[in-house]
């Protein structure tokens, strides 16, 4: 291994720019003659607009335009990537999501209006000029009201707010293995909503150039290249050679910067009109009621058992809050990323799953950090601890009985996926050690000691990544394709330069990506830059998003540099005049075999750019290679966590005591970074567990609007983490890696909530909902204690 | 609209604005120092400190014209040459830092809290830190981070 090639703990290359404040965000983009836009919002989540009086706006100071839905009735709706088909065939139903409302609104937060001034502040200002005649209608929020047939209609066309109605798997083999079951274990379930909150608040810059009849677009996006076809296809229609998007340094997205937001195509739209460059910044408050947000399931879920605890099937029915309007991904997340996980790392033979997606009057819900794989893993490994309690088999041993063994792959699930290598006991046996599983009586006896209860919780999971084999997600509805692209330019001294069509966001990539390029050709980490996030320099992409980047953009790049070697070693054969089968490339020479004859990689590079002594009849100038991958399969990282807490029985104070991680994310380019990126989704995880959720009134009025109401994990909420792998190499793609970028908040929850019960249950405490916060703790308390004194 | 004058990373500055002009606006939009951060609109998540006569502040929660000759220090003011402050070699050697977004906070009240606490425990930091909102690192590494730029601190 090389200093700073594969598996270094390379220090990141990006950092000393962002710790000298140089980073350079979209807020921080500053175009000539810029102006300043604010959106007025709704502060209804269901309401008529009757009518719209914009005068006193636009004649306030410093306004230079105004405009509303009437303005932009002929742009396009923003479009939806992925269609679903109901049980009965038909295609969900598509509403259109205007750029901003004309008819009504249909949560707290819909665009009304754009108004654009010299500043900000007078922006702003003028936007509270605006009168808005609204008609409130009843607000449609939760989700068994609005299926229920007596319910407001949140689009008129679409029946009963349902949006499809889905189903996976042998409904038939279901019901018969639950008729010869020995003992089913059935659980109801609510996976909270959840807000993303990337630190930076989405900001848009859009710029008009007249001249040449182009625009750019500066956004906080994990994937420009997917907003630019979105945006200049379906909404602007803008064809691609006159519409440049650039996501510069993105303060981090969790997924809710993948999708296409309406402020993008707003800006956009009005710099052509007004002529100049617009910026628009969310302000936080903003950010929770125009974020796509996350999660959000109500689920029942039934396990059927032999007598001897060995899984025969699981049924699984859920409602799936789409919020108001389908954003981008909406649709896959609580089908192909949810149920076709429903197996988790068990050998349960078979599993059905029917899916009803709502529309309500909430802000659309998309992928949030792990999306469809948490909410899975939440269901069944809360499910399992629940088996275990109702049928007095040990935690650990119903999970070691039922899990598929290192044996059994490829192994070809129930839910149409199939698991190509892993080891999960080998997993879930490390995770036990590493967490000193055998030693927690003893620390229960500590706790109880200083007046706490301990408890400890096992979560184990599975997750499909590494987003996608295109025609695999095209077959399930996607309407694009899910490889990605990579160049690799080789300089002539040798030093590279890489484009990618992924995007780092926090994710490191410019330093696992160089570590790649370093390991491929010799060159040390210094002579590589990897350039992302601008549709004028990179040539295509998908964008980072479902742990896909290294999975699908490394091989990718891994892919163009073997391109390049392959080009080097004709050129070196020719100046060393060998045969090309002669010649050996390592550490970054190329050598003829038996001799000592050898060239560096930057000699070869210089020849190639010129081609004094070159093959050129045989073969082009130049050193700089294309290659597209699109992989053959999901990969599938695995793991097992564990977590202990202590509760507070007086106070109901949930508090972490330690959490262990041990996960199986094939081959590590980076131990630091993938360590980084557990402990991060680990955090996430414990604020779902414990802290976080988005809350509605019955009006759909968001309560949870600004970090005074929304908990999040901050510093003392959250302990040190033990993270370590065991893994097994990847098979699904040429670097063997699996992907880490989700697996944290995936694994964690279920351990998390499975700890407390463990720790309440000699009160008899037996459920309790996500975020254990200290009233729900101390009410389950409570309510045990009433219950079990009236026995 | 008044004038404020103040030195900011050592250099005198003055400018007229508007009364109802945050420090953060004018560090970011007058001065373009962008290294500073808004995150929030509530005072809660910390990406905007920066120091006022040596003390962590949060920038948004201050008016400029509130800091009226005072000495204000930004996250650009911290690094002499290429040479970086001891915090910020920590937290680049601990990958104290994913998206960078809440970094430039993170650093400046790190530093405050070394200031008042030579030797500061885990618990110390993770306490210190309740007004500094991160989403990438589970704090995990901005602990190590300020554990270690403490002691270099000191050194």
């Amino acid at each position: 291994m090389s200093e700073t090639g594969i598996g270094a703990r390379v220090k990141r290359v990006e950092d000393f720019r962002f710790l000298t404040g140089k980073g350079n965000y979209t807020d921080d983009i500053n175009r000539p003659d810029q102006t300043y836009a604010y959106i007025l919002r709704s502060p209804h989540a269901h309401a008529k607009i009757n009518r719209i009086d914009t005068g006193a706006a636009k004649s306030a100071p410093g306004v230079v335009a105004v405009f509303t839905g009437a303005d932009v009735e002929e742009v396009g709706g923003l479009p939806c990537g992925w269609q679903i088909h109901s049980k009965d065939g038909s295609p969900m139903a598509e509403p259109k999501h205007p750029l901003m409302v004309a008819d009504k609104v249909r949560h707290v937060g819909d665009q009304v209006a754009i108004v654009i001034a010299e500043t900000y502040d007078q922006a702003k200002d003028a936007a509270g000029l605006i009168e808005v005649d609204y008609e409130e209608l009843p607000a449609v929020v939760s989700m068994p009201e609005a299926t229920g047939g007596n319910s407001s209609l949140v689009h008129d066309d679409v029946t009963n707010n349902v949006c499809y109605d889905w189903e996976l798997g042998d409904k038939a083999a279901v019901d018969a293995a639950f008729d010869k079951a020995a003992k089913v274990t059935t659980i109801d379930l609510t996976n909270q909503r959840m807000i993303a909150n990337a630190m930076e608040p989405r900001a848009a810059v859009g710029e008009y150039n007249a001249a040449t009849g182009e625009y750019t677009l500066y956004t906080t996006s994990q994937n420009p290249h997917v907003i630019r076809l979105l945006m200049g296809a379906f909404v602007l229609g803008i064809p691609e050679h006159k519409l440049r998007v650039v996501a510069p340094d993105v303060g981090g997205g969790f997924g809710s910067k993948i999708f296409h937001y309406a402020e993008e195509a707003l800006v956009t739209w009005a710099s052509g009109q007004i002529k100049r460059p617009i910026k628009w910044t969310a302000e936080r408050s903003e950010s929770f009621m125009s974020d796509a947000q996350g999660r959000d399931h109500v689920t029942h879920a039934e396990l059927a058992m032999d007598d001897q605890g060995n899984f025969l099937a699981l049924r699984v029915s859920t409602l799936a809050n789409m919020g108001a309007y389908l954003s981008t991904f909406a649709s896959s997340v609580p089908t192909y990323l949810y149920a076709t996980l429903l197996a988790g790392v068990y050998t349960t033979p078979v599993i059905y799953a029917e899916v009803k997606a709502v529309f309500t009057n909430t802000v659309p819900v998309d992928a949030y950090r792990g999306a469809g794989r948490p909410e899975c893993t939440y269901l069944l490994e809360r499910l399992v601890d629940k088996a275990a309690r109702e049928t007095g088999i040990d935690r650990a041993e119903i999970r070691r009985k039922n899990m598929i063994q290192a044996d059994q792959f490829p192994y070809q699930t129930p839910v149409a996926l199939q698991y190509d290598v892993g080891n999960y006991p080998a997993c879930f046996d490390s995770a036990l050690k590493a967490s000193d599983y055998d030693g927690f009586t003893q620390r229960k006896v500590q706790s109880e000691a200083n007046g706490k209860l301990r408890g400890i919780g096992i979560s184990t999971y599975i997750e499909a990544c590494g987003i996608a084999p295109s025609a695999v997600a095209g077959a399930l509805g996607a309407r694009a394709g899910l490889y990605e692209s990579a160049q690799v330019r080789v300089h002539p001294t040798g030093s590279v330069t890489v484009f990618t069509g992924t995007h780092s966001h926090g994710q490191g990539h410019e330093t696992t990506f160089s570590q790649i390029i370093s390991e491929a050709f010799g060159v040390p980490i210094e002579n590589v830059e990897i350039s992302h996030g601008d549709t004028d320099k990179v040539q295509f992409g998908m964008g980072t998003y479902g742990s896909r980047s290294l999975a699908v953009g490394g091989s990718a790049i891994a892919k163009a540099c073997d391109k390049i070697i392959v080009k080097a070693t004709k050129i070196a054969a020719h100046m060393l005049e060998a045969s090309e089968a002669d010649i050996e490339f390592k550490d970054g020479k190329f050598t003829v075999a038996g001799t000592d004859k050898e060239l560096g990689f930057g000699d070869v590079a210089l020849q190639a750019y010129v081609p004094h002594n070159y093959p050129i009849e045989e073969l082009e100038p130049g050193l700089d290679e294309n290659a597209f991958y699109d992989p053959l399969n999901f990969s599938y990282p695995s793991g097992c966590h564990i977590c202990e807490v202590e509760v507070d029985p007086d106070t109901g104070v949930v508090e972490v005591a330690k959490f262990t991680a041990v996960d199986d994310v094939g081959r590590v380019i980076n131990p630091m970074i993938v360590e980084g990126q557990v402990h991060g989704g680990v955090a996430q995880g414990i604020g779902q567990a414990l802290l976080e959720t988005a809350v509605y009134d019955d009006d759909g009025q968001l309560l949870t609007g600004s970090y005074m109401d929304y908990t999040m994990p901050r510093a003392d909420d959250v302990p040190s983490y033990t993270v370590g792998q065991q893994s097994v190499m990847g098979a699904s793609n040429p670097l063997e890696v699996k992907g880490v970028g989700e697996v944290g908040a995936i694994g964690s929850p279920p351990a998390v909530i499975n700890a407390v019960l463990n720790a309440l249950e000699p009160l008899g405490v037996q459920d309790i909902a996500m975020p254990a916060t200290p009233r729900k703790v101390w009410q389950a308390i409570q309510g045990a204690q009433v219950a079990q004194a009236a026995e | 609209m008044p004038t404020v004058s103040m030195t900011v990373n050592g250099k005198a500055v003055s400018a007229d604005v508007e009364p109802r002009t945050l420090l953060v606006q004018y560090l970011r939009e007058n001065l373009r120092l962008t290294g500073t951060h808004v995150g929030c609109d509530t005072s809660q998540c910390g990406a905007c400190v920066v120091h006022v006569n040596g003390k962590s502040v949060k920038s948004c929660t201050v008016l400029a014209v509130q800091t009226e000759g005072a000495d204000v220090t930004t996250i650009e003011g911290l690094a002499t040459n290429s040479e970086l402050h001891p915090m910020q070699e920590a937290f680049r050697e601990n990958h104290g830092l994913q998206c960078g977004f809440c970094t430039p906070g993170m650093v400046m009240s790190a530093i405050d809290l070394v200031q008042n606490n030579t030797n500061p425990s885990e618990q110390d930091i993770r306490e210190w830190l309740e007004g500094n909102i991160c989403r990438c690192t589970g704090y995990h590494n901005i602990v190590k981070s300020i554990e270690a730029g403490a002691k270099a601190m000191q050194g």
